[in-house]
């Protein structure tokens, strides 16, 4: 399982190294989260209420800010044809890949996400409930994304149709996620059943995702 | 060992790029594969590593470890050389010998096989052509594998360079390996078979 470890370290460097994606994906993050308040005014009962679909929104946008280039860069270079030609099932490697793509992209918003959440008027408990279905949901994000990057990488300017394809089918995660983050800062709704369905979209997208992007660039690199 | 093609032909794009090619390597022998431009050279290489499907004929491997696939028995330098430029030198070729199953070995032979050993912690985005192409070929060194496939391996090479690329080719071979190049000169092995695509075939 070297080849495992191999390509996840690989994938993980070129994130964090310069034009990476991971530093970029937070950046957006935090800025988009930073402009809205100065757009909706200085209302705290309105900024509290609105926070995390905010937040979500924008963690949504940030992590298919880099997904279009996972593919595509190694398809241009000429590394995906090797990769293709290993003894790694492919399946694996797109999960890794994207696995590699989730913690440098994804993870780094749920650490940055309480930081943000002070200047949307959250307090505490519910900054960590909000973490909390980040940090469950961004998966589900990353691992539909995987689909849209597999089949655009063929394609040049592949990141407008990567958000047309891969937007509506985030759209179950996005109300689960703000009705269950929404449930923990405004109540009266139930926190746990909401959140316990973003987890079920997270487990479903984890097997799909994988599956259905090694199906794509397989066609397409026929 | 022995890697046997038997009327492969190859369908791409709605047209045929080449049809009823048939040929013989065994082990410690070169094949060389010429022709015009678009005859199918690469298309030829690509449909042996599994890259492309064959739209007719077959490929065999006698005498290879049967638990393999050819493509996995065989390495594949293309007309891209597969480096990522934010990654040093020395992170490139250990990323490829950590994917190809080889990850604890020593760097420092196979780069200073093809003359890189002092430009390992540079960022391969500052290689030039050459220098490039001289790592990818370090992949084959750093993890060994019988069957070479080679598109046009000395097409940015300095003459220095190709003569140290026969070298390593003479000594894949010497070791009971088999290459298959393709090339519109010659690679500098005297004893290789050639096989022409695009001709009354």
């Amino acid at each position: 399982m070297s080849w495992l470890a191999a390509l996840l370290v690989r994938d993980m460097r070129i994130a964090v190294r310069v034009g990476g994606g991971a530093l970029m994906g937070v950046l957006f993050f935090l800025v988009v989260v930073t402009i809205t308040p100065f757009a909706l005014g200085p209302d705290l009962a309105l900024l509290k209420r609105m926070g995390p679909a905010i937040l979500w929104l924008a963690a949504l946008l940030a992590s298919l800010l880099a997904l279009d280039r996972l593919f595509a860069s190694d398809h241009d270079d000429g590394s995906l044809d090797l990769i293709l030609t290993g003894r790694a099932p492919l399946e694996l490697v797109v999960a890794v890949k994207g696995l590699a793509h989730w913690l440098t992209t994804g993870l780094p918003l749920i650490v940055a996400a309480p930081l943000i959440g002070l200047l949307l008027n959250l307090d505490a408990t519910a900054d960590a409930a909000l973490m909390l279905t980040l940090l469950v949901g961004t998966p589900a994000l990353t691992f539909t994304g995987l689909i849209g990057a597999a089949i655009s990488v063929v394609l040049r300017r592949g990141g407008l149709l990567l958000a047309v394809l891969v937007l509506p089918l985030t759209v179950p995660v996005l109300i689960f996620g703000v009705s269950a983050a929404n449930a923990a800062v405004a109540g009266p709704a139930p926190f746990g059943a909401p959140f316990t369905i973003l987890c079920a979209l997270t487990l479903a997208s984890l097997v799909i995702g994988p599956f259905a992007a090694a199906a794509a660039l397989r066609q397409e690199m026929e | 060992m022995r890697l046997t093609a038997s009327e492969l032909a190859c369908h791409r794009g709605g047209r045929d790029v080449f049809a009823g090619v048939s040929f013989t390597v065994a082990s410690g022998e070169a094949l060389t594969i010429s022709g015009r431009n678009g005859a199918g050279k690469s298309s030829l290489l690509r449909t042996i590593i599994g890259l492309l499907r064959p739209a007719a004929g077959r490929l065999a491997l006698e005498g290879g470890d049967p638990e393999l696939s050819v493509a996995e028995q065989a390495h594949y330098l293309g007309h891209q050389d597969a480096l990522k430029g934010s990654l040093s030198v020395a992170e490139n070729l250990g990323f490829w010998a950590g994917f190809f199953g080889a990850p604890s070995i020593d760097l420092h032979k196979p780069l200073d096989a093809v003359g890189l050993a002092g430009l390992a912690a540079l960022p391969a985005a500052y290689l030039s052509a050459g220098q490039r192409r001289r790592l990818s070929i370090a992949r084959l060194i750093a993890v060994p594998r019988p069957i070479w496939l080679l598109d046009e391996p000395a097409s940015t090479l300095d003459a220095a360079a190709q003569v140290r690329l026969a070298d390593l080719m003479r000594a894949h071979l010497a070791g009971g390996g088999l290459i298959l190049a393709a090339a519109h000169g010659s690679i500098g092995l005297d004893k290789a078979q050639e096989l022409r695509l695009g001709e009354a075939a």
